[in-house]
Order: C-alpha cells, then sequence, then structure tokens
C-alpha cells in the first residue's frame, strides 16, 4: 500500500550529487513529492528531506540505493508521525481586497500567518504548516484571488534529542577502526 | 631525466608537471600496466604524456572505443585487477557506455578516462562536448570532472580506491583539456579512506551463530554461489566450506570457475539455461546459502515462487542486495572470503549421501535428456555444444574462455569444463553482444600466460569485428571460434518456441570471416563437417597468435533445459516438447 514516506540523507556537499539520488527516483518511475537541500547542523554536510508516496518495499530499496552513493554518509526513511515537519509557503493577494473588508484580517489570524509586506498594489502572507494547512489558506484567500502562490519542500526533524548524524558519524569512526583491526589480521 | 625514473616512487618530493603528466604518473603509482583506449582531440595532451611512457605503460590501440572498454573488462576479470581505458570527449566517451553499464551490472572494477573540452566552453555545446558526468551517472559506481590539474592525482586515487574495493565497478573521470595542459605540483599518495563510503563491514557474530545453525540443523542444504567469490578471492574458502559441510553447490553463470567444474560437490549451473537439477532443488532445498550473488531474474525465475520453501541465508558484500529480489532470513553483509572463513568454524562436518543422490538423478535425466544429444549428436549438423567441449578438452580445461551473448554463451557455460578459478569472461547482466571479441582482447594481456578462447557467434561477432585489427595489430593470441549457425540463435529459438515461428529478422547474413580474418594476417580455416572438426581445432591451438574458427553449426538448435519466463525454476523444461 502506497503512504507517504520522508526519506532522509546525509552526504556531502558535491557537485553532481544531487542528481545522482534524483535519477534512482526516475529510474523506478517514483515521483518525487517535494525535495529540500541544505546545509545540516554539521558545516560541510548536507541533508536532503525528500517527499515520497510509495510502497514501504519500494522505498527500502530507494533508500539502500541513495545509501550506496558514495557521497552519501546516511539514507534513512520515517513515515509522517515519526517526524516533525513543515512546509513555508508564501501568497500575493491584492492590497484592495484587503481594505475592502476584514475577512484576509480575520484568515491571518486564525491560520497564524503573518504579513511579510505591504505595497499599495498587493500583499505577502507567510505561512508554515503542513500541507493541508497551507492548502486550506490558499483555498480562503483565493476566494479573493491569490496572485501568486509558491509553497516550499518539506523539512522534518527527528524526535530524537541530538541530530541522529553525529551518532551516527560516531558509529561510522568505531567501524573504520574495526575495519582497520580485520586488515591487520 | 629524472622525470622517467620518478615513475615508481610515488609520493615523493613534489614536482611541478603537467595535468596530463600527472594521470599518467598517478595510473602507474596505482600499479597500471596496460590501458586500451583510442585519442581524440580533448584526450591528446594525456595521449602526448603517455608517449614517454611507453615503456612502462602499455596502451592497446583499439579499433573503436566500444572495444578498448570491453578489453578493460576483460583484463579486469582475469587478472583481478583494475580495467582502465581511455577515450576522447563527445563520441569517444558516449561509445564506452555500453561497457560501463556492463561493468556496472557485473561488478567489474574499471577506471575510465575521457578526455572533455575547455572548462571555459562547458555547456556552450563545443565541438565534441558531451555532458558525460550526466551521462554516466546512472552507469558508474562514482564519477567526477576534473577541471584543474590539482585536483588529477587526488580524484585518480579515489577513482581506483572506490572501483576496486566494495563490491567493484566502473568509475569515470572526466578531465577538461585545460587540466590536462596545467602544470600540478605532483606528488601521490594512494587513497584508503573516504569518510562516507564504506567499503566492507565487520562481521555480526550473532548473525554467523544464527546461520550456522541453520545451517547445522538442516537436512537438505544447497549453496549458490556467485561472481563475488572470485572478487573476494575465497575460492579456496568456498571450497573448505563446501569439503567440510557436504553441502552441494551450483554456480550463478558468473560464479562460474570459482570451483573446479568436477568438484564432487558442485552441481553445476543455476539460471534459466543452467542445469537440471540445481534449478529443481532450489524449489526443494530446506536452508538456502547465497553466496556473493544477486538472485538476477535469470537465476530465479518468477520470484514469487522461488525458493518459498527454504531458510534462506545471504552472504553479500552490498548491503542494498540484501532483500532487493528475495527475502532472506539471515544477511550477512561482508566479503564471502571471510564470511565463508568465519562461517566454516561454525559449521558441523557432515555429508548428505541422500540428497546428494537427488541431485544425482536430476542429473541423469538431464544427462539422458539433453547431455547425450548435444554433446554425441546423431543428426549430421554440428552442436555449439561439442564444439565447445572439444575445446576445453584440448585445453585441458585450463583455458581461460570469453564469450559473447546467446546461445553461443549458453553452450559455453554449460559446456566448458573449469580447472582454475578467473577462467571465464561473460557478460551477464547486461547480455552485451559484441562484448567476446574485445574481451578476449583484454583477457590474453590480463592473463599472458593462459590459453584464451573466443566463443562468438555470427551475430555478435559482427557488432565488433573491426577488434580483428587491433588483435592483428598487438598479435594477441586469441582463438576466436565463430559458432555460426547463420541466425541470431537465441533470438530465433524464443520465436520458435514463444512467437509461432515468425523468425522476424533473425536470418543474418554473414561475411567470409576466414577471408575477413585473412585481410587482417590472422590465419583461419572453417569447419563444415564433424570430422574435419578436431583437426582444425588442434590447428588453432597449435598456430601461435591469433586464429580464427568458423563452425558451421546447425541452423535451428536450441538450448536446453530452459526456465521459460514467467516460469518457476520448478518448471524448467527439458525440451520443445514440454511446452505443448
Amino acid at each position: 500500500m502506497k503512504q507517504e514516506f520522508i526519506i532522509t540523507a546525509y552526504s556531502e556537499n558535491h557537485i553532481g550529487l544531487l542528481n545522482r539520488i534524483t535519477i534512482i527516483f526516475t529510474r523506478r518511475k517514483v515521483n518525487i513529492e517535494s525535495l529540500t537541500v541544505s546545509q545540516s547542523a554539521l558545516k560541510g554536510i548536507s541533508k536532503f528531506t525528500i517527499v515520497v508516496n510509495e510502497t514501504k518495499d519500494r522505498v527500502v530499496n530507494i533508500v539502500k540505493q541513495i545509501d550506496k552513493q558514495i557521497e552519501v554518509l546516511k539514507a534513512f526513511y520515517n513515515t509522517n508521525d515519526e517526524m516533525i515537519f513543515q512546509e513555508i509557503a508564501l501568497y500575493k493577494v491584492p492590497t484592495v481586497a484587503l481594505m475592502e473588508s476584514d475577512q484576509i484580517e480575520k484568515m491571518i489570524r486564525l491560520h497564524n500567518a503573518r504579513i511579510l509586506e505591504i505595497t499599495r498594489e498587493y500583499t505577502v502572507i507567510e505561512k508554515t504548516g503542513h500541507e493541508e494547512e497551507t492548502q486550506a489558506l490558499f483555498e480562503g484567500l483565493n476566494t479573493f484571488g491569490v496572485l501568486q502562490f509558491i509553497r516550499s519542500g518539506r523539512i522534518a526533524i527527528t524526535r530524537s534529542p541530538i541530530e541522529r548524524l553525529s551518532e551516527f558519524l560516531k558509529e561510522r569512526d568505531s567501524l573504520f577502526e574495526k575495519l582497520e583491526e580485520k586488515k591487520k589480521i | 631525466m629524472t622525470s622517467l625514473t620518478n615513475d615508481n616512487i610515488p609520493g615523493q618530493e613534489p614536482e611541478e608537471i603537467t595535468g596530463s603528466e600527472a594521470v599518467i604518473r598517478s595510473l602507474i603509482a596505482e600499479g597500471v600496466d596496460t590501458i586500451f583506449g583510442y585519442p581524440g582531440g580533448a584526450i591528446m595532451p594525456v595521449y602526448d604524456a603517455l608517449h614517454d611512457h611507453h615503456h612502462n605503460l602499455k596502451h592497446v590501440l583499439t579499433r573503436h572505443e566500444q572495444g578498448a572498454v570491453h578489453a578493460a573488462q576483460g583484463y579486469a576479470r582475469v587478472s583481478g585487477k583494475v580495467g582502465v581505458c581511455i577515450a576522447t570527449s563527445g563520441p569517444g566517451a558516449t561509445n564506452l557506455i555500453t561497457g560501463i553499464a556492463d561493468a556496472l551490472i557485473d561488478s567489474t572494477p574499471l577506471v575510465c578516462i575521457t578526455g572533455q573540452v575547455l572548462s571555459g566552453l562547458l555547456g556552450t555545446d563545443a565541438f565534441q562536448e558531451s555532458d558525460v558526468i550526466g551521462i554516466t551517472m546512472p552507469v558508474t559506481k562514482w564519477n567526477y570532472q576534473i577541471t584543474s590539474a590539482e585536483e588529477i592525482p587526488e580524484a585518480i586515487a579515489r577513482a581506483f580506491y572506490i572501483a576496486s574495493t566494495g563490491r567493484p565497478g566502473p568509475v569515470v573521470l572526466d578531465i577538461t583539456k585545460d587540466a590536462q595542459f596545467a602544470k600540478v605540483l605532483y606528488s601521490y599518495a594512494k587513497c584508503v579512506k573516504i569518510r562516507s563510503y564504506v567499503p566492507e563491514y565487520p562481521a555480526d557474530k550473532e548473525l554467523l551463530r544464527k546461520a550456522a545453525d541453520l545451517i547445522n540443523n538442516a537436512k537438505k542444504p544447497y549453496l549458490l554461489y556467485g561472481q563475488g567469490v572470485m572478487l573476494s578471492g575465497g575460492e579456496k574458502e568456498l571450497i573448505s566450506f563446501l569439503d567440510k559441510s557436504g553441502i552441494p553447490a551450483a554456480g550463478t553463470l558468473l560464479g562460474l570457475s570459482s570451483i573446479p567444474t568436477d568438484h564432487p560437490l558442485n552441481m553445476g549451473m543455476l539460471g534459466m539455461h543452467g542445469n537440471y537439477g540445481p534449478n529443481i532443488k532450489t524449489n526443494q532445498c530446506d536452508v538456502l546459502i547465497a553466496v556473493g550473488m544477486r538472485f538476477d531474474d535469470r537465476v530465479t525465475g518468477t520470484v514469487g515462487t522461488y525458493a518459498k520453501q527454504a531458510k534462506i541465508i545471504h552472504i553479500e558484500i552490498d548491503p542494498a542486495e540484501i532483500d532487493k529480489n528475495v527475502k532472506t532470513d539471515v544477511a550477512l553483509i561482508g566479503d564471502a572470503k571471510h564470511t565463508l572463513r568465519l562461517l566454516s568454524h561454525l559449521v558441523q562436518a557432515k555429508q548428505h549421501p541422500e540428497w546428494l543422490a537427488e541431485f544425482k538423478a536430476a542429473k541423469d535425466v538431464e544427462e539422458e535428456k539433453v547431455i547425450k544429444n548435444d554433446l554425441a549428436p546423431q543428426k549430421a549438423g554440428m552442436t555449439m555444444a561439442e564444439v565447445v567441449r572439444m575445446a576445453s578438452d584440448l585445453t585441458d580445461n585450463r583455458a581461460v574462455v570469453v564469450t559473447d551473448v546467446g546461445q553461443n554463451q549458453m553452450a559455453a557455460a554449460r559446456y566448458t569444463k573449469f580447472e582454475d578459478s578467473r577462467s571465464w569472461v561473460t557478460s551477464g547482466g547486461l547480455g552485451t553482444m559484441g562484448f567476446g571479441l574485445p574481451a578476449a582482447m583484454g583477457a590474453k594481456l590480463g592473463a599472458p600466460d593462459r590459453e584464451v578462447v573466443v566463443f562468438t557467434g555470427d551475430g555478435g561477432m559482427q557488432m565488433t569485428l573491426q577488434e580483428l585489427g587491433t588483435i592483428a595489430q598487438e598479435k594477441l593470441a586469441v582463438k576466436i571460434v565463430i559458432l555460426n549457425n547463420h541466425f541470431l540463435g537465441m533470438v530465433r529459438q524464443w520465436q520458435e518456441l514463444f512467437f509461432e515461428k515468425r523468425y522476424s529478422f533473425t536470418e543474418i547474413l554473414s561475411p567470409d570471416f576466414v577471408k575477413l580474418a585473412d585481410a587482417y594476417g590472422i590465419p583461419g580455416s572453417a569447419v563444415n563437417h564433424r570430422e574435419d572438426l578436431e583437426r582444425e581445432m588442434k590447428k588453432m591451438f597449435d598456430t601461435d597468435g591469433p586464429y580464427l574458427l568458423e563452425v558451421h553449426i546447425e541452423k535451428e538448435d536450441n538450448i536446453f533445459p530452459m526456465v521459460p519466463q514467467g516460469k518457476s525454476v520448478a518448471q524448467i523444461i527439458l525440451s520443445a516438447d514440454e511446452l505443448k
């Protein structure tokens, strides 16, 4: 059964790695619902957050293939309920719509959104939340005509107290030590 | 003068040299002695540097870049070293792609160096520019574009480390022409570790014990060996494990020659055209131990009905292979050699006479229904099997056997007897027609003291026959056996069996191959009748240097047994009658 999974990969910051990762999905005709790449808490290490709607078997296979890429330090997957995640959305509405009634103002309060910029012609509103939430605000605002709308890819963080990567890097150091010992034998 | 003597002392006193010189010195520092390639505009500086080093770095000029990469594959497969090939940008690089894809799926260590346009011209559709990094990304273990000379030594060191460690595979280095021209303060240090790359994992003692328990309690244990055994150098460990545990074993197509054909516990070959017993017993064993193999669909038949009754132990170096096709009960991630050695200590010494007798009974059936007719046919037309077996006999089973793809490949796999490891070079995963002849050139250079025989068909031969030019120029003692049935035989077989004999474009006209060889100065002969076969084949082996033997085979002969596509290994058929 298909469901939403969040795939996370830590990697070296390497030109072309994004392509190497995305072709793993392309080859299997799996659509990437959202993709975000940024620097992680550790300098020089990038973090990919990829959302797919797929079966678990397929996701496991994909994660192993990502993990196999030379510059990938570690890849893993989670279900939505295992992570805290957000997306950010920006909406541009005509300022005149704000002037004519208080409905947009109410909507902004109700949705915990905020205004980033107001000009004579337009107002830019920002909202973070899950896709349903940013979408709900879009539907509301669109009754007044949304001029532009953009939603980011998902960012997600685990519920464990520290970044998994630091634990993982420690494990890897001890792994390399073990392998050194094995070579000596 | 000093520049030449520095070759073999890597890491010593930095010296300012060109990037192209650094490429050559880095290759020599990695122990490379033979490379295959084809020059062109964007790689000319490297070829210029090569001119000064031909005394200790042999370059073989192939007739097509595809020939260079397949030759590098053949070289790597028999020597256990990294195969190296060089091509220019654009079409030179794209001509390598088939071989790179072949090397990836068959885990062959390669370093492919391609020239690239000047870095300032990247992305401008410059003459002979192609996006080699983009194109090769899905078919390489790693690839990297070098745009400055300073990157060269480290990138080459990484390339060799990545290609040769863990599950081996092909690496592409794309070097812009300006990086080849630029100066670099050269020193070389081999790569020994990459933080983000774990080539192997230490053994898990708990899982080893669990595996040993399964094996020790098994009534009908069965071992499948793949190429991972040879890649890890674990041939002796496999034999010790089998001898101690008494477990019967069968090889995948790529695993052939890991252990001698006649080892008492070697039951033969797996797969679509493998042996009868090894296939049906897969669905009757109680514990299946898969070593260094990846459960390819040509091995498993329909995976939904594959070995469902058995507990499965998978020894495999690549974690991505675990549970990919077949779900395992115990996964031992590690190289075959090391893991088998550890597992041998934990398994009990046993014999399984009744279980072996079942294999023997299956073998007798195959002998009666297939092998007898293949090796001693009653009809006038010759079979591929008898040609292959004769070559095996005449070389005391000691030759390196290279094949093309199709019926010739399956006949060679089924009827060659192996004595020594690394004696088998074939394109398994990708099934690349045209692989045979160039791979045989590389095999000969990788094992110069061994006899190298290539079996190819009239179809595959015509895909890369320009390499006869390379064979002639380099005087490579490759024995070429063309099994000519005037058809694209395997496709014709499928058309006969599954497409109502509608022979759509499988009848193929060939040149007079012997005359063609003669045009290159390569001796040869053709055999039309069985009584001439032995004489001509002896002549072939007695001839110094290359030889081309064209054998006219029965036109519409089939390879059996066969696990028809979409069927279970238990539904293997021994003749076309069983399809009716």
